[in-house]
């Protein structure tokens, strides 16, 4: 029979994992640039890469501390942002969105090849860069915690870290929003024609935006980056497109929707791959093989998101005045 | 044709304008803006030819032609949303050639658009704080201490609702401009652009598709622009509001300034019944009864 209990209780796991942090951060940084700033980036999974790349290449070339690794994942990022507006925030907003689908598969496909290999470890990946991090760790060792929540020492401390991230990065973006700069950004969103008639410098505004979006893709990515290894493959543009899911899920132009939509989004995951895998071993699915199973969790997730899509365009917090799915 | 619209107010007219003959390119006493040799090329199609052109300070002027004759082509160069091919133009004496639109609006010389750009998924209220200039609270940095901008921003709301009121739309000060009439939109636009302050105000077609009762108020609030010491340059299809409010008219045909003066005088001059009417006007005309109406009533005003 299912063991309905395992099913929840892995399910339940992902509530408050690193990658669901990681995943809300993401998406954060794509609320800033599209729900927000209405810039089409689609290569968020490029920014993410960075960061992991970043930080794993600092300490383990060249044996950085743990503050240096994540200021040089977060320069690189800056730079890369700098490079993909420079010559196409001027442009009408699509060309952002083909330029950076690009990049970020460039950016890929760098630490994929084989020619850096002595650095990016190609496809393999790298791993073997978490001393540092654990080091800093000031729980005791031991084991903590009830339930689907009972994780050692270092879990903890990785939970702590990437929560905390999350936090102040979302209330720093609540912030921001309700400025005056806020205003800025999203009167840009409906029209960047009228701003300018206004006396702002959009060009400006636009680079700031895809800046600090890229530099929470970043942080992102470090978190992503701790509770695996690096390897390249995570970082396909597949990636930025669940991170659309899950922007799309919570709500665009909202804070708390990336957060818990990325909750959702991997509570979901979790849920039908453990049922998919244990109704199959249960035999309540005998035209299906262990393999196909893996495939149909993301069927499923596809198709709760197309209903939320279709019934709640503007997400789970969304202002359906204010945000649409198409505005 | 709102034939009957005319401004509550009465029109105060501002004379003698000009330095000499009223020609194209003619000298103004106080130009605020003068423009030499401007060009803009579409293609094979040469959109603006403007030798020179002056507009006079504290004045309302208006910018008539045909469709087609580059007034809206000519705003966009004049505030820095098209690059001219030639051309040079200055703005209170300071050179604007080359400037992106961003920094001519900073220098008070505000427009507004054809199609209105209201910014539908803002407020009503975050569309008019949005056009005050010098905020502290729009640096990025700064955003994050609302205690640095926290004052202006009350005093930006007060001067907001206080002009709202004059455009009677500080009722629907928290909806989305998304759900106000287009008329209202143009009302919030040129409010808008008041937030900043400005020296000129260049209204692209202030008065297309708004219904007669509100042209009324436009007319009136463009009116007022004037009185408060603002120089107002616009561009207008319908003769009979030019007439009303206009100080000085610049006619443009085929991207060339044909003639100017003063809105009755210049309504006779050949140049202008020709680019209205097309140089062979004594042939039929087929179906372009819109021009011929809107002339014919020209006509009948000043004879």
């Amino acid at each position: 029979m299912i063991d309905w209990g395992a099913i929840f209780s892995n399910a339940a796991v992902e509530l408050i994992s690193p990658t669901t942090a990681a995943y809300a951060l993401a998406a954060l940084g794509l609320a800033v640039h599209f729900g927000y700033t209405g810039l089409l980036n689609f290569g968020q999974a490029g920014f993410m890469a960075l960061g992991a790349y970043g930080y794993a290449i600092s300490i383990l070339t060249f044996g950085f501390p743990v503050w240096g690794a994540v200021l040089v994942g977060i320069g690189a990022s800056v730079v890369f942002a700098l490079i993909l507006g420079i010559p196409t925030l001027r442009l009408r907003a699509d060309y952002l969105a083909i330029v950076t689908i690009a990049a970020a598969e460039i950016v890929r496909l760098l630490f994929t090849t084989n020619s850096f290999a002595s650095v990016t470890g190609s496809a393999n990946g790298l791993s073997g860069y978490k001393l540092g991090f654990a080091a800093l760790n000031p729980i005791p060792e031991g084991t903590y915690g009830f339930g689907p929540f009972e994780n050692n020492a270092y879990d903890w401390w990785l939970r702590i870290v990437a929560w905390t991230a999350v936090v102040l990065i979302a209330l720093f973006t609540w912030q921001v929003m309700r400025s005056p700069w806020g205003r800025v950004i999203k009167g840009i969103r409906e029209d960047e024609d009228a701003v300018r008639a206004l006396g702002k410098n959009v060009y400006a505004y636009k680079m700031q935006s895809l800046i600090l979006g890229g530099v929470y893709g970043t942080l992102a990515g470090m978190i992503f980056a701790l509770p695996r290894a690096v390897v390249p493959s995570n970082y396909q543009t597949s990636l930025t497109f669940f991170i659309y899911a899950i922007l799309l899920l919570g709500g665009a132009a909202t804070i708390l929707g990336p957060i818990i939509g990325s909750m959702i989004f991997w509570v979901l995951l979790s849920f039908f791959s453990g049922f998919i895998a244990r109704a199959v071993e249960a035999g309540w699915l005998p035209f299906m093989t262990n393999i196909q199973a893996g495939q149909l969790r993301f069927i499923l997730v596809g198709v709760a998101i197309m209903l939320i899509v279709i019934f709640r365009p503007q997400g789970i917090f969304g202002n359906k005045k204010e945000l649409a799915f198409v505005h | 044709m709102s034939t009957n619209t005319v401004p509550t107010g009465k029109p105060v007219k501002s004379v003698d304008l000009h330095i000499g003959a009223a020609e194209p390119g003619c000298k103004k006493r106080d130009p605020i803006l003068v423009a030499e040799g401007v060009s803009r090329t579409f293609g094979g199609l040469k959109a603006v030819d403007v030798d020179h052109l002056e507009i006079p300070r504290g004045a309302i002027t208006a910018l008539i032609g045909p469709n087609g004759a580059g007034k809206t082509t000519l705003f966009n160069l004049l505030t820095g949303f098209d690059k001219p091919d030639t051309g040079s133009w200055t703005f209170e004496g300071k050179s604007l050639s080359g400037m992106p639109a961003y920094r001519v609006a900073r220098m008070g010389q505000i427009r507004t658009f054809q199609l209105t750009k209201a910014l539908s998924l803002l407020t009503v209220m975050d569309n008019m704080k949005l056009g005050a200039k010098g905020q502290i609270g729009e640096n990025l940095f700064r955003a994050l201490l609302p205690f640095l901008w926290r004052k202006q921003e009350e005093e930006n709301e007060a001067k907001a609702l206080d002009l709202l009121t004059r455009f009677k739309l500080d009722e629907k000060k928290d909806d989305y401009a998304a759900s106000l009439s287009g008329g209202q939109r143009k009302l919030l636009e040129m409010a808008r652009a008041l937030m900043s302050d400005p020296t000129l105000v260049m209204l692209d077609e202030p008065m297309a598709g708004v219904n007669p009762a509100l042209t009324q108020s436009l007319l009136d609030h463009i009116l007022n622009l004037k009185a408060e010491g603002m120089t107002v340059l616009f561009v207008e299809h319908d003769m009979q509001m030019v007439r009303h409010i206009a100080d000085w008219v610049v006619v443009m045909a085929e991207g060339r300034v044909v003639a100017e003066g003063d809105p009755h005088e210049v309504m006779k001059n050949q140049a202008v019944i020709d680019a209205y009417l097309g140089q062979h006007h004594d042939e039929d005309l087929g179906a372009d009864t819109e021009h011929v109406e809107a002339i014919k009533e020209l006509l009948d005003d000043n004879l």
